[in-house]
């Protein structure tokens, strides 16, 4: 970017104006999550949550993130959220007071506030853990965006993300293997067998999904 | 201190000398004049298409408001704004109102980066003509349309009836399976230009290709990014061949069936706005933008004529694929997709990329492609004979 252009806005107050509005974004977001009653809202929540994270993505100069987040977690997750919720019909109203786990709640809310004192602590002493005021120390340096985060996927860390890869192509073959529903045969009374197939292709869904994301 | 460069354009030497009270007010005049422009296109490009499907159907089309009925759009919007607004009993209220909304403004959002012309001179501003030109370029329209798909599903889901959830719930089945094919389509585009940044797209497609072509996209990338960006772009705009998310003798209207008024419009001026922004994308990505022979005494001008008339070529050729082309059918929509489109444009990518790296390796991709594909043809074709003679008649058809 121009050096000339960042002085030149007062960067300081833009950027904690910035801040302060997306984080007030992120926060109504992630309590409409907990607190919406129809799954629906809470889903429609958690998208204002997403795109307050990508405001400061955009902010901390990550544009290429930015965009990622929005594309893949805004535009397709959330969208796979809703298709469940609303095939599978669970878009009822529920009582948020019913409480399956007990002590849940309690548990919940401390190690929220201990996270939070941890968070704050490491704003405060960061300099004791990583020896240098900013974390984001590969980030900066000549050229794009785009560019700096390409040149560190495909060289420094080309084995993680290929591994990555693999295991993501693994988790969609398997998930498609187990979900196929068998032929019937020629010989016939295969409907025990593809029914065991079946339930064991939604188990493994469940489970692939997580690792896709 | 990242931020003055991140929201505001990189590309723009508007911004290079820093950022005063004069820039902010032609960064605020671009943003209105675009809005307006663009609804006034969005105007005429209703009328635009029933005229031209007037014309080929053999019938008259709009002939009352204004000459050759041109103003039948600003009526048929005055009829709109008065008419009441109902709200089903089973809707979901709040969302009921928002999904319009999520439809209409991506659709707008998405024509920023759009660049409809060279620079121009405004109080000692230089400036490009295009609104915005963020590093993440394409990616900004990929994420736009990706969240238009909320105000589809969400209007659908929200009615509380059993129609537009069937129509939201195809609409978003094919937005989000065609996504991909677009996406990789771009991916070809970028692999090219060697920059996201849609000013550096059109930049690089300046000057000539063997000696007399003209160096655009289309050429360079062999048609097939083209053509497969063409069709999953119509799928992406719900247009017809791919309305089935519509299709009004299944569906009475698809998502929108239970809107009336002003929130019915919202949705018809999002997909026009959608259609003029994708035709707007492909002249970018593929033709080269505003590029084109220079008028010589207005040199800005010429930029916009050549971006417009090329534009207004894929408006058309839309409206005529509307007007001749039947409905696909649902498992040959989504066969379309997943089974031609996107390993069509995977296998391309491959050879573009190993075209660029060498032409040797270029053409030992392609060699190497079509053994595997001779092979594979061969190998199904066993496979199919052998499935055959174990389970002869209607068993073996099924596979």
């Amino acid at each position: 970017m121009p050096a000339a252009l960042a002085p030149v806005l007062a960067a300081t107050a833009v950027d904690t104006g910035v801040f302060v509005v997306a984080a007030a974004v992120i926060l109504s977001g992630a309590v409409g999550v907990v607190t919406g009653r129809n799954p629906v809202h809470c889903a429609l929540s958690l998208v204002l949550t997403l795109f307050g994270v990508a405001v400061l993505f955009v902010a901390q100069d990550a544009q290429f993130l930015a965009a990622v987040q929005v594309i893949v977690y805004a535009g397709a997750i959330v969208v796979l959220f809703l298709f469940v919720i609303m095939l599978i019909g669970v878009d009822r109203e529920e009582d948020v007071r019913a409480e399956p786990l007990r002590g849940q709640r309690p548990a919940a809310i401390a190690v929220g506030v201990l996270g939070l004192a941890e968070l704050l602590g490491l704003a405060r002493f960061h300099h004791w853990v990583t020896g240098t005021p900013s974390g984001a120390g590969a980030a900066s340096g000549p050229g794009s965006n785009v560019e700096k985060l390409a040149r560190s996927v495909f060289t420094r860390y080309l084995l993680p993300f290929e591994i990555t890869s693999a295991l993501l192509v693994i988790a969609v073959v398997g998930a498609v293997v187990l979900a196929r529903r068998p032929q019937p045969g020629p010989g016939g009374g295969d409907g025990a067998e593809a029914n065991e197939a079946n339930g064991a292709g939604e188990a493994a869904e469940a489970e692939a999904e997580p690792a896709s994301r | 201190m990242a931020l003055a460069g991140a929201v505001l354009a990189l590309g723009d030497p508007l911004f290079s000398k820093g950022v005063d009270g004069g820039v902010l007010l032609i960064v605020v005049g671009k943003a209105v004049a675009t809005l307006a422009l663009l609804l006034a296109s969005v105007v005429l490009m209703i009328w635009f298409e029933r005229k031209i499907i007037s014309d080929m159907q053999n019938r008259v089309g709009p002939n009352r408001a204004g000459p050759w009925g041109i103003l039948q759009t600003l009526a048929d919007a005055f009829k709109l704004f008065t008419k009441e607004d109902l709200l089903p009993e089973r809707a979901d209220r709040r969302i009921f109102r928002l999904a319009p909304y999520l439809s209409v403004v991506p659709a707008f959002l998405a024509f920023s980066i759009v660049p409809v012309g060279g620079f121009v001179t405004i109080a000692h501003h230089r400036t490009q003509l295009q609104l915005a030109d963020p590093p993440v370029g394409i990616l900004f329209l990929l994420a736009v349309s990706s969240i238009a798909v909320y105000g589809i599903m969400l209007a659908g889901w929200s009615s509380g009836s059993k129609y537009p959830l069937l129509g939201s719930v195809r609409a978003s089945a094919q937005m989000v399976s065609y996504e991909a094919a677009l996406g990789l389509s771009v991916a070809a585009v970028v692999l090219i230009t060697g920059s996201l940044s849609t000013r550096d797209i059109v930049i690089d497609q300046h000057g000539h290709l063997a000696g007399f072509l003209p160096n655009w996209n289309v050429l360079r990338l062999g048609f097939i990014p083209f053509v497969i960006f063409l069709i999953a772009g119509t799928a992406e705009l719900n247009r017809p061949p791919f309305d089935l998310v519509e299709a009004e003798q299944e569906l009475v209207g698809g998502y929108f069936t239970e809107y009336s008024s002003m929130r019915f419009g919202l949705f018809y001026l999002a997909e026009f706005m959608n259609t003029i922004t994708m035709s707007a994308v492909n002249v970018t990505l593929f033709f080269g933008g505003p590029d084109g022979p220079w008028f010589h005494s207005v040199r800005w001008l010429g930029g916009i004529v050549w971006f417009l008339a090329k534009t207004v070529v894929f408006l058309f050729s839309y409206v005529w694929l509307r007007a001749t082309l039947p409905r696909f059918r649902y498992d040959q929509l989504m066969d379309l997709g997943w089974k031609r489109l996107i390993p069509l444009s995977l296998g391309w990518l491959l050879v573009l990329a190993a075209m660029i790296v060498s032409r040797p390796w270029g053409f030992s991709v392609v060699a190497g492609g079509l053994l595997f594909v001779a092979l594979l043809a061969r190998a199904v074709m066993v496979g199919r004979s052998a499935t055959d003679e174990l389970a002869p008649g209607p068993v073996g058809e099924a596979g």
